[in-house]
């Protein structure tokens, strides 16, 4: 138990003092916190799933407000209490499935499953589901799967559910910790396989002799154009070196050592190259509900021209980035406004900044924010694990991630 | 496990600091990297505050002082900190104990206690004892605020340490220009001199003194480096990265107190053991010392302005207070009583639990928690820390409020006002503007000399300052003592106000506005430039007559790049250490002092003038002709005689100050000795201006000086020259020496 504490800790002073740096990174290691935390946690005999979940949001609250910035924790946290809550319902139903089968055997007071024992598991598990939210496109359209899997961890159940009733409740225990933390370790894998499965989809985005514009440096991007250069397309790459942190440069020499021509310009020629570029790829911060993207600052205007060009933008995300936050909403913190020695030289600037003389402040002012807010009718595609989306279907993916009961986690802490 | 350890890896993966700091960490994993912090300043530019509360526990943007330090040390890569604690030992020791530091994984914060230490030397001294130092580090105080990554620093230390063993300091220092008109940085400090080498940024001289224009150097660092570069630009961030030698050169000194002052000054013009200094300058990142009211100021609106970041208001980086930023540079916590119509303008910090009553305005300020705000308040430029409350009506300007200070209505705050802990402001009182008031009494006796935080043993009521850790009984007491100041204080501040308004020392009053956290005044300004401008005109008056000592610095200073600075007065203070050295001549004369003891005591004159020997000698020779003139002398050849013996009687005193130089350049230029050549500079001098009696008998004297071998013939025969080309006015005593000079010229030939 102390050992979690200290991991947790740790990682919330890191998140503090912004020692992590990118999404990705960021939802790994929430991730893996989680699981050892949920690992070690301890639950009672009743009502598991609501002490976990309870359990998980406590410590998610204080993972947020370590760097409300970086939504990508706030997502993870809420994936993973959507798995929670995910496999406590089919456990239910497994559960419920086993008692209806068994019901002739045992002769005890559950006579109100007794009346319905024509019920199958599946339909539990579904009416179950549709209680707490919509169901899902994909469920509608893998119903026969789904169906499938529920009764085969039912029979099991059943089974031991027949023996004896403590070692099932110990067992039950055990089945939903670990189902948890298997489905903990999917999610995991997924976020660090994210890349890949995007970058398999570029052959069918990137054609013979296109022109790909970029801005700042991305992995995923990296990882996408690479899959497609090594698919034996050519293409050239224009890389717009990204103010003030100029990742252009170094995304540039990663593709020259993959091999791919690339051109580099600055951010303020994009307007003047866009009428050569055939298509514009882009990495995100975060993708919102209403299918908007926080992106790394000077890609709103690069959208903007493409847009007057009737050039696709294309965003690339990994579904840790899928944020079910709207951004109009006041507990989103959109932007983080980083130092101003990014521009300017501290020293060279620091006569400019004498306070003593005159009415007392500051005469030059630095503003350095992070993040541009594209607004979700300048995105042409977004491109996840899952495939290629419309920013209007963004909702709907959201929804078979996220239970809308997890979505205001956060105000919840404030208030 | 291992997600920590991921997370580790993965740190800053787009090359922020902490990425790199990480991979040197782990390269120098064998000896984990040591800091040495000290939380005492020793010094009393925050009094009256610093009587109750150590100075790095004062809040700077509603964070201690102190924690902004670790939080760097910290994130720096620094894995073990020792917290020299010596004024309010325990206030320290207790906010360590309270915060998150002690519990920090890699990262170990040792508190070392002491009553008795007076000065940095002495904290490092003790730690030197400690013998817990192992390696290379970083000594800092506890009012640093940086974000500089220590990583470069430390491997150039490393690098150059491992060619050259007496490289035992790297000092960071950083870009600043100082104000034209008032001659002081940003942060408030006044005007730097270093001379730097620009290849290998060996540091060779250094010059914080105030007062003073001009800058000598040792003729010797300009033959021993091919270039130097004079910087006036550059600031000290008072961090420095130093090898274990600099613990044992303070033990070995045991007179070393101050770390510039006495332990730089030392190593760069004693040469001990060889050791040399070398400094590391930063460009984007941020690093400064909060020294003074003003770079209280200063630094407050830099970490507003995020340019520490990450030690931003809105990053928890300790602690979990967080703001919020709002457009234009506004951090409000999330709990904050806000009437509607009041105005909060930019770059404004409003702690939580804050709650400001309509109409009012805040704007360019720091309000710290808890606090109470009325009604048609106007708070522009001000610090306003923890519980502070304010009614309605109040202007308050560029003030520094401490904690459960109270303002009654209607009160004016005028700016540079310092309201120490728990005073209470009475109705409609106007506190006048740079003045300080506190609940203790202003201590009457004061070490002028010494600057020290801790207590002067001459105030009793400081120990009441440290009470926290005292039992009950104690603070009943002082509760009752300070209730009969209370009334006594009354008074001082409006009708019922408690609180006494410190005045201001005759010496430091002029220099308030300086380093106070009110801008300076157009005013103030305009007159400063004229001064300086009739400072100029007078020097430019004086010129064709340059006053001794000059001539020597100028041919040396024309060889620096970035000197541009000629119009301070230094004559100032070269009179007032000649009129020292006078006087001390007279009682040396009076009382039949030995030679020895008054070479020490004008070495002494020197060091805190910081003047040359060339200086000595001239003032010297000066205060001897003096005291031969008020000796008794009817007619010029008495006056000769009294001179006569004067001078034989002091010989040794002066032939001290003069063949020093000469053994060293000895080989170089010993026919020009400059110090001879100042003496008779002086004496010219002399006569023209303050005794002229001595005009008539110039020749004598000088003749005197050569047979007495004080002077040099060829120092004689180079100040002819040298004076040939001057002005008739001033071959004066050259023609009068003329047939001495002749005769000199035609024995040295005969020698040849």
């Amino acid at each position: 138990m102390p050992d979690v504490h200290a991991l947790v800790n740790d990682f919330l002073i890191k998140l503090k003092r912004r020692k992590i740096e990118g999404s990705k990174a960021t939802a790994k290691v929430t991730a893996e916190v989680l699981r050892s935390f949920i690992s070690q946690q301890r639950l009672p005999n009743t009502n598991q799933a609501g002490a976990l979940i309870d359990a998980v949001k406590a410590v998610g609250e204080q993972l947020i407000a370590a760097n409300p910035v970086e939504l990508a924790v706030g997502n993870v946290v809420r994936r993973v209490l959507h798995i929670i809550r995910e496999e406590d319902l089919s456990l239910t139903a497994a559960a419920i499935g086993g008692l209806s089968l068994s019901a002739g055997s045992d002769d005890e007071d559950d006579v109100g499953h007794d009346e319905h024992p024509a019920l199958s598991a599946a339909a539990v598990a579904a009416a179950a589901r549709s209680t707490l939210r919509p169901p899902s496109l994909q469920t509608l359209l893998e119903d026969v799967p789904h169906t499938a899997a529920v009764p085969h961890t039912s029979s099991s159940g059943g089974d031991s559910e027949g023996k004896s009733k403590s070692a099932d409740k110990n067992s039950s225990t055990k089945r939903l910790k670990h189902n948890v933390i298997e489905a903990v370790n999917e999610l995991i894998q997924d976020i660090v396989t994210c890349h890949e499965q995007i970058a398999e989809q570029a052959v069918e985005h990137i054609h013979q002799n296109e022109v790909i514009l970029t801005l700042g440096s991305s992995r995923t991007v990296v990882e996408f154009l690479c899959a497609a250069k090594e698919k034996k397309r050519s293409f050239r790459v224009f890389v717009a070196e990204g103010a003030p942190r100029y990742q252009g440069h170094t995304l540039a020499k990663e593709l020259v050592t993959r091999g791919l021509q690339t051109t580099v310009i600055t951010d303020s020629a994009v307007f003047a190259m866009i009428s050569r570029v055939n298509m514009v790829i882009v990495g995100a911060h975060a993708v919102m509900a209403n299918g908007g993207v926080i992106a790394p600052v000077g890609l709103n205007m690069v959208a903007l021209a493409a847009q007057r060009h009737a050039v696709p933008f294309v965003v690339l995300a990994g579904i840790h980035k899928l944020c079910p936050l709207y951004p109009h909403n006041p507990e989103v913190l959109l932007n983080e406004l980083r130092s101003p020695s990014e521009l300017l030289d501290f020293g060279e600037f620091s006569d400019c900044l004498d306070f003593g003389s005159g009415s007392g402040s500051p005469i030059l002012h630095v503003v350095n924010p992070a993040f541009d807010y594209v607004p979700p009718n300048l995105v042409s595609l977004f491109i996840t694990d899952t495939g290629g989306h419309n920013p209007s279907y963004m909702y709907r993916l959201i929804a078979d991630y996220y239970s809308a009961n997890d979505l205001v986690l956060q105000r919840r802490s404030a208030s | 496990m291992v997600a920590k350890k991921s997370g580790r890896n993965r740190g800053g993966g787009g090359g922020g600091t902490a990425a790199a700091t990480e991979v040197s960490v782990e390269e120098l994993a064998r000896v984990p990297l040591q800091a040495i912090l000290l939380a005492d300043s020793f010094a009393t530019k925050f009094r009256p505050i610093t009587l109750e509360r150590p100075k790095v526990l004062l809040p700077l943007v509603n964070v201690p002082m102190i924690d902004y330090t670790l939080a760097w040390l910290e994130s720096a890569g620094v894995e073990e900190v020792f917290v020299f604690c010596c004024a309010h030992a325990k206030q320290v020791a207790e906010h360590l104990e309270n915060s998150q530091w002690f519990a920090q994984p890699n990262f170990s914060v040792t508190a070392i206690e002491s009553n008795n230490a007076v000065g940095a030397g002495d904290a490092l001294r003790l730690i030197y004892e400690q013998n817990v130092i192992r390696g290379d580090f970083v000594l800092v105080s506890g009012d640093t605020v940086s974000n500089m990554s220590l990583a470069e620093a430390l491997g150039e230390h490393k690098e150059r340490r491992r060619k050259d063993s007496n490289a035992i300091m790297t000092m960071v220092i950083t870009q600043s220009k100082t104000s034209p008109t008032t001659r002081q940085s940003r942060l408030g400090t006044d005007e730097l001199f270093m001379a730097i080498d620009p290849d290998t940024k060996q540091l060779l001289y250094y010059e914080d003194k105030s007062d003073k224009g001009t800058v000598s150097l040792d003729k010797t660092l300009l033959s021993d480096h091919p270039s130097i570069y004079l910087h006036n630009d550059k600031q000290d961030c008072y961090i420095d990265i130093c090898s274990p030698e600099v613990l044992s050169t303070f033990a070995d000194n045991f007179d070393y107190q101050h770390l510039r002052r006495h332990f730089l000054k030392g190593l760069l013009d004693d040469d001990i053991m060889g050791y040399k200094i070398f400094t590391h300058e930063i460009q984007s990142n941020y690093a400064a010392r909060i020294d003074n009211f003003r770079s209280y100021d200063t630094v407050s609106k830099d970490i507003i302005q995020r340019w520490t970041y990450p030690l931003v208001p809105d990053v928890q980086f300790v602690g979990n207070s967080s703001a919020k930023l709002d457009r234009q540079g506004m951090y409000r916590a999330s709990v904050v009583g806000q009437s509607r119509s009041a105005q909060v303008g930019p770059f404004t910090v409003i702690g939580s639990g804050t709650t400001i009553g309509s109409q009012s305005q805040i704007s360019n300020s720091v309000v710290g928690e808890g606090c109470k705000i009325g009604a048609n308040v106007s708070i522009e430029g001000c610090y306003i820390w923890h519980n502070v409350t304010i009614e309605d009506g109040c202007q308050l300007k560029h003030a520094i409020v401490c904690d459960g200070v109270v303002i009654k209505s209607g009160v004016i705050l005028e700016p540079g006002v310092v309201l120490s802990y728990k005073v209470v402001v009475g109705q409609q009182f106007i506190v006048p503007a740079y003045s300080k008031v506190s609940l203790y009494q202003q201590p009457i006796k004061q070490d002028s000399d010494e600057e020290l935080e801790y207590a002067d043993s001459s105030s009793g009521f400081m120990d009441a300052s440290s009470l926290s850790g005292l039992p009950d009984k104690l603070k009943e007491e002082s509760t009752i003592q300070l209730s009969e100041s209370q009334l006594q204080a009354a008074s001082e501040v409006g009708s019922g106000g408690v609180g006494f308004i410190w005045s201001t020392s005759e010496g430091s009053h002029e220099e308030e506005w300086r380093h106070s956290v009110a801008p300076i005044p157009a005013a103030k300004l305009l007159e400063i430039m004229h001064t300086s401008n009739n400072e100029l005109e007078v020097v430019q008056q004086d010129g064709n007559l340059p006053p001794s000592g000059e001539l020597e610095r100028d041919s040396v200073t024309a060889n620096s790049n970035d000197y541009d600075d000629d119009d301070v007065d230094v004559k100032d203070d070269y009179e007032v250490f000649e009129n020292e050295v006078e006087a001390t001549f007279k009682r040396a004369l009076e009382e039949n002092i030995k030679e020895d003891d008054v070479i020490l005591e004008v070495n002494s004159l020197r060091l805190s003038y910081n003047l040359a020997t060339a200086d000595c000698s001239g003032a010297l020779f000066y205060s001897m002709m003096k005291s031969a003139l008020s000796a008794p002398h009817p007619s010029p050849s008495d006056l000769v005689k009294n001179a006569a013996t004067v001078i034989t009687k002091w010989k040794k005193l002066l032939k001290y100050y003069l063949p020093s130089i000469d053994e060293e350049v000895g080989l170089l230029i010993s026919s020009s000795d400059p110090d001879e050549i100042e003496v008779i500079l002086k004496f010219e001098e002399m006569c023209l201006e303050s005794a002229k009696e001595y005009s008539t008998v110039f020749v004598q004297i000088l003749h005197l000086l050569y047979d007495k071998d004080i002077i040099q013939e060829e120092a004689i025969l180079n100040w002819a020259s040298e004076k040939e080309g001057a002005d008739e006015t001033d071959k004066l005593f050259v023609k009068q020496a003329e047939k001495f000079i002749q005769w000199l010229n035609e024995a040295s030939e005969e020698e040849d």
